[in-house]
C-alpha cells in the first residue's frame, strides 16, 4: 500500500514532496482562474457604452423665462430659475432616493412627493430625509443665445448667470 | 369493479416499460413503499416515513406547502406571461396593457401571478413566524432556518424585480428609490447601483437586467434552495411537531389510557 509506506517514511520537515507540490500548483491555478473570472464578470456586467440622454440640456431662450419664475423640465429633471440676481439651474432629482421633486408656487418651496423632503428655491434643504441640498448645475449661454445646462457638472451655490 | 381496476393496475406495474421507469417493484410491503419514495427523483427529497401527528394541520398549518403551491402557480403563470411580454422600453407597458385587455385569459393570468406573489410573500413570513414561535429552528434544524432566510431574501428580490416589469410610473419610481437605497452601501454603493441598473438611470438596460433576474436567475436559485430546504427536512428528522400540539396530546392521552 503506497499510503502506508508514505506514513512509515515521513518526509523531513520543510521538504516539499511531489503530492504537496501538485496540490499547491492546482490550488494556485484555481485561485488565479477564480480571480480572473471575478474580474471578467465585473467588466462584463459594467456596460462600456451607455445609450443614455446627454447630460447637456438646451433650455431655450432666456427671454422665455419671466422674472422670479421657477420652471421644471420633467424630461431632463432640472429647474431653470430666473431670480433678480440672474439665472441658475438646480438638479430636480431629490438627494434622498432619487425621486423627481416639484415646485410648489403657493408655498414658494420645492417639495419631494416620495418622502417629504423640502427645499428652498435656491436648493437649500428646509427639512426632510434628504441629506444634501439640491445641486446647482453649470449654466451658460450658447453662441446662439440659448441657455445651456450641464447636468453632470455641479457648481458652488449662488453663482448666478447674468444675461 | 374495484377489483378489476386493481388487477389492471397490477398488470400495468408488471409490464416491462413500467418496471424500467419505476424500478422499486410491485407490492405494498413497507420495503416496496419505501423504495417507491427513495427511487423517485422528486420524492427522494422527502422522508419515506412520516408520523401522522406531523401531518396534522395544527403542527405546521401547511404554511411551507402552501408557499410551494404559490411558487408553482407563479412559475406556471409567469412562463405564460413571458409569451406576450417584451422586456423593452417601447413595448413593456403596452404589452402589460395588452395582457389585461386584449389577450384571452391574460387578465386572469396576470392577476393570478400578482395575487400569488402577494400571497407567497405573506406565506413565507407566516411560515417563518410559525417556525420561530414553535421553536422549530432549534438544533438539529438550525441550518434549514438559514436556508429559509436565503429563500426569504430570494422571494423579496423576486417581488422587487417583478415590480419593474410593467414599466409604469409606480414601477419606475419604486426601482429608482430601491436602487438608490443600494447605493447607500459604503465604498461600493455607486458600483452596485451602476451594475444593478446597467447604467446610471432606470432605463432599457435596467429593464432587461431585472427581467433576466426575475425570469431566470432568481427562480433557478429559488428552485435550488427549495430542493435543499426539503431535503434537509428529511435529514434533520422530519417535520417538527411541538409537544403541546393537540394531536400529540391526544396520542399521549390515548397511550396513558392503554397503560
Amino acid at each position: 500500500m503506497p499510503d502506508e509506506k508514505h506514513e512509515i517514511q515521513p518526509e523531513p520537515n520543510g521538504v516539499f514532496d511531489r503530492r504537496k507540490f501538485f496540490v499547491k500548483l492546482g490550488l494556485g491555478s484555481l485561485s488565479i482562474a477564480a480571480a480572473g473570472t471575478a474580474v471578467f464578470a465585473y467588466q462584463f456586467l459594467s456596460p462600456n457604452v451607455l445609450y443614455e440622454p446627454s447630460p447637456v440640456v438646451n433650455a431655450g431662450k432666456p427671454e422665455s423665462y419671466p422674472l422670479d419664475s421657477v420652471t421644471l423640465d420633467v424630461n431632463s429633471g432640472i429647474y431653470l430659475i430666473r431670480a433678480k440676481e440672474g439665472f441658475f439651474s438646480l438638479g430636480a432629482v431629490c438627494t434622498h432616493l432619487g425621486c423627481l421633486t416639484t415646485w410648489k408656487p403657493e408655498l414658494g418651496i420645492i417639495a419631494c412627493p416620495c418622502h417629504g423632503s423640502k427645499f428652498q428655491r435656491n436648493g437649500e434643504k428646509i427639512e426632510g430625509p434628504a441629506p444634501k441640498p439640491l445641486p446647482w448645475l453649470r449654466t451658460w449661454l450658447s453662441d446662439d443665445g440659448d441657455l445651456m445646462v450641464d447636468r453632470s457638472t455641479t457648481i458652488r451655490p449662488m453663482e448666478f448667470l447674468r444675461v | 369493479m374495484a377489483n378489476s381496476i386493481n388487477q389492471y393496475f397490477g398488470q400495468l406495474r408488471d409490464t416491462r416499460v413500467w418496471r424500467s421507469v419505476f424500478r422499486g417493484g410491485t407490492g405494498s410491503s413497507t420495503l416496496r413503499r419505501s423504495l417507491a419514495i427513495q427511487q423517485n427523483v422528486f420524492l427522494h427529497l422527502f422522508s419515506t416515513k412520516v408520523r401522522t401527528r406531523m401531518l396534522s394541520f395544527s403542527a405546521t398549518w401547511y404554511l411551507g406547502t402552501l408557499t410551494l403551491g404559490t411558487f408553482l402557480i407563479l412559475v406556471i403563470t409567469g412562463i405564460l406571461l413571458m409569451l406576450y411580454y417584451h422586456p423593452s422600453v417601447p413595448q413593456a407597458y403596452a404589452d402589460t396593457k395588452d395582457l389585461q385587455f386584449v389577450v384571452s385569459s391574460g387578465l386572469f393570468l396576470r392577476n393570478l401571478h400578482r395575487w400569488s406573489a402577494h400571497a407567497m410573500v405573506f406565506l413565507v413570513f407566516a411560515h417563518m413566524f410559525k417556525v420561530f414561535y414553535r421553536g422549530a429552528y432549534r438544533p438539529p434544524r438550525e441550518f434549514n432556518w438559514v436556508i429559509g432566510i436565503v429563500l426569504l431574501l430570494i422571494t423579496l428580490l423576486l417581488s422587487y424585480t417583478g415590480y419593474l416589469l410593467p414599466w409604469d410610473q409606480l414601477a419606475y419610481w419604486a426601482i429608482t428609490v430601491g436602487s438608490n437605497i443600494a447605493s447607500a452601501v459604503p465604498v461600493f454603493g455607486g458600483k452596485i447601483h451602476f451594475m444593478l441598473l446597467g447604467g446610471n438611470l432606470v432605463n432599457a438596460n435596467a429593464l432587461l437586467r431585472f427581467y433576466v433576474l426575475h425570469c431566470m436567475i432568481l427562480p433557478l436559485s429559488a428552485i435550488f434552495f427549495i430542493a435543499i430546504h426539503f431535503w434537509r427536512i428529511r435529514k434533520d428528522g422530519g417535520l417538527y411537531a411541538h409537544q403541546s400540539e393537540p394531536a400529540t396530546l391526544k396520542r399521549l392521552a390515548a397511550a396513558r389510557g392503554e397503560q
